[in-house]
């Protein structure tokens, strides 16, 4: 049987950058007990001679011709932006202060 | 006027019988008095689509040349983006966000002069089979309000059986346009993976993620999926090839001579008595139009669900690591010194709802180091065998088909605290997404337990979509014939009850 426990969900949820409560992590950790069961399936038929898709088209590097067309302007594309300075994204700090 | 088809609509307009004003107006009355009862709309914009249907009807006061469903209003699913419209997702972390361009999809609505009447409500990211997962609430299904009209495309469903849109768009990763179709009684379309542009579609799997359309008929639904169909340089994915004759094919609903296989996997325990009557009656009605019945086998069908819940969590796990907070939508947490890891950490776990939550780290889990090759690789696997299965059944059929749903519409909240049992309502519909060809739903009446509409999904080959146009087609008019009226006209009406 397939399980994940609370710790486990935490670890999980730091890598996907999702704070989340002493509460949830328990009731995921509960919750993946019975899903993972249930999609451990396909290592019933899984086998080694099985080659893997991972799209349903069987396309290689699709390319366009390289021709400069109309595209947003610095205000359209900074038109979302939580927070914007001097024509950029304005984000929080990213490295430590020392 | 509302209770036209989209066709009869456009033949009205055409005809200057009425204009395009006047029919947008009526729709956006029919949301006026409905919308509290269904809430099928997150967004309705009265004022953008009367503006788009004056500035149709001027150009056919000019003599212009239109297109077919030019004047002729559209509901739009809250995942495709549309130029200074509100496009959330369902989701908190996208609200009041306004996107800067048009999909590709709304592009080819506006080059077709469709009007577009705002944008629907849908399961968070796409993610649910009961529009229970949007942020703003849920969708009631028309025929019966206690009751989900399916996901994630329950708003497009609902606004379609309401009377408030005779068409749709919808998107489908696992059967989010079937699904919701079957349980309202319209009719919805998942185009071959490729054959509507995905820019401009915000992706929840890209593998398996399609735009398409729904209507009330099955005319209906080709004229709209001609609109928003064919090659797309800006989506590398698009398929390069013309767009199948889908019109031509549901004006002649022809299928004698065709062979139609019926999957024996998607059948049986755990299908409604119901389900099974509409469904078995279909096939006698499809063989009386001259169709040849024959049964096939897909026996790797049932590791589907399966490996659908690794792969979909998996891409969506990568695709929505974009909602960051740094570029655009919810920022939580911006305090002086707080590290951007840390606004990424509060903003998500406020801006994502508990499905997209458990979905995300079950799709990291799934590509973590360690587990790869036991869950997200071997479902990669599955797929290829499901494949191979369509393959093969579609060398003894021209197009397979099954019930769209095992059940009918369940309860509002009769579900919502066992995704394991939510997950099984897309049992029939998740094996087309996983090889990528067509499948339809379309209304097969209603079941006898409980009086609620049964669907009748129709697979056809990749880029033979037609197929599924000319057998929807075909019953669709023998149902007809049948029942003596549409089937929607046994829903409730809805009227204000004062």
């Amino acid at each position: 049987m397939s399980s994940l426990s609370r710790d486990e969900v935490a670890k999980l949820a730091g890598l996907a950058r999702i704070e989340m409560s002493e509460e949830e992590l328990v009731s995921l950790s509960k919750e993946f007990t019975v899903i993972l069961d249930a999609v451990a399936r396909v290592q019933e038929v899984a086998s080694a001679d099985v080659a893997p898709t991972s799209h349903p088209l069987s396309l290689r590097n699709v390319f366009r011709p390289d021709v400069v067309v109309p595209s947003l302007s610095p205000e359209q594309a900074l038109s979302g932006a939580p927070a914007q300075e001097e024509q950029r994204f304005r984000v929080p700090q990213i490295l430590g202060e020392e | 006027m509302i209770r036209n088809t989209a066709a009869q609509m456009a033949a009205k307009l055409a005809s200057g019988e009425t204009t395009s004003v006047a029919l947008t107006q009526a729709h956006l009355d029919r949301i006026n008095s409905v919308e509290d009862k269904v809430h099928a709309f997150l967004f309705v914009d009265g004022k953008g689509a009367l503006e788009q249907a004056a500035s149709v009807d001027a150009k056919r006061a000019k003599g212009e040349k239109l297109s077919p469903l030019a004047g002729v209003p559209l509901a739009l699913k809250d995942v495709l983006a549309q130029k200074d419209k509100p496009t959330t997702c369902g989701s908190k972390i996208l609200e009041g966000w306004l996107p800067s361009y048009d999909s590709t999809v709304v592009a080819n609505l506006k080059k077709n002069d469709i009007v577009i009447l705002g944008k629907t409500n849908m399961d968070e990211f796409a993610m649910g089979s009961s529009t229970e997962n949007s942020a703003y609430g849920p969708t009631h299904n028309p025929w019966d309000l206690s009751r989900i009209p399916g996901g994630s495309g329950g708003g497009s469903s609902a606004a379609l059986a309401s009377f408030e849109a005779p068409l749709a768009i919808g998107t489908d990763t696992g059967g989010s346009i079937r699904q919701p179709a079957a349980v309202t009684g319209t009719v919805g379309v998942k185009p071959t993976y490729g054959g509507v542009s995905r820019y401009g579609l915000v992706a929840f799997s890209s593998s398996l993620d399609q735009a398409g359309p729904c209507a009330r008929t099955v005319l209906d639904t080709a004229l709209l999926h001609e609109a928003i169909a064919g090659y797309d340089p800006k989506d590398a994915t698009s398929i390069n090839a013309p767009v199948p004759l889908v019109v031509q094919a549901a004006k002649d609903g022809n299928v004698k001579g065709m062979k139609i296989g019926v999957v024996k996997e998607l059948n049986g325990d755990g299908y409604q008595p119901g389900v099974r009557a509409r469904f078995d009656e279909a096939l006698e009605l499809l063989a009386k139009a001259g169709a040849e019945i024959v049964e096939v086998s897909a026996p790797n069908f049932e590791y589907a669900l399966a490996a659908y819940y690794l792969i979909a969590p998996s891409e969506a796990s990568s695709n929505l690591a974009r909602f960051d907070a740094m570029r655009y939508g919810l920022r939580v947490g911006d305090v002086d010194g707080a590290s951007a890891e840390a606004v990424m950490n509060l903003t998500r776990e406020v801006g994502f709802g508990k499905e997209v939550k458990r979905r995300i780290i079950l799709g990291t889990y799934a590509l973590s180091s360690g587990y790869y090759d036991a869950y997200y690789g071997s479902a990669q696997k599955v797929r290829t065998l499901i494949t191979q299965d369509f393959t093969k059944a579609f060398t003894k059929a021209d197009v397979l088909v099954s019930p769209t749903c095992p059940t009918t519409a369940f309860k509002i909240g009769e579900k919502a605290n066992d995704p394991l049992a939510m997950y099984l309502n897309d049992i029939a519909t998740i094996p087309v997404n996983m090889a990528g060809i067509g499948g339809m739903s379309l209304p097969a009446g209603l079941a006898d337990e409980d009086g609620l509409p049964v669907g009748f999904q129709i697979m056809s080959p990749v880029m033979k979509d037609e197929r599924m146009y000319s057998v929807g087609a075909s019953l669709e008019a023998a149902l007809l014939s049948k029942w003596g009226a549409p089937l929607l006209d046994r829903a409730p009406t809805l009227e204000a009850s004062k």
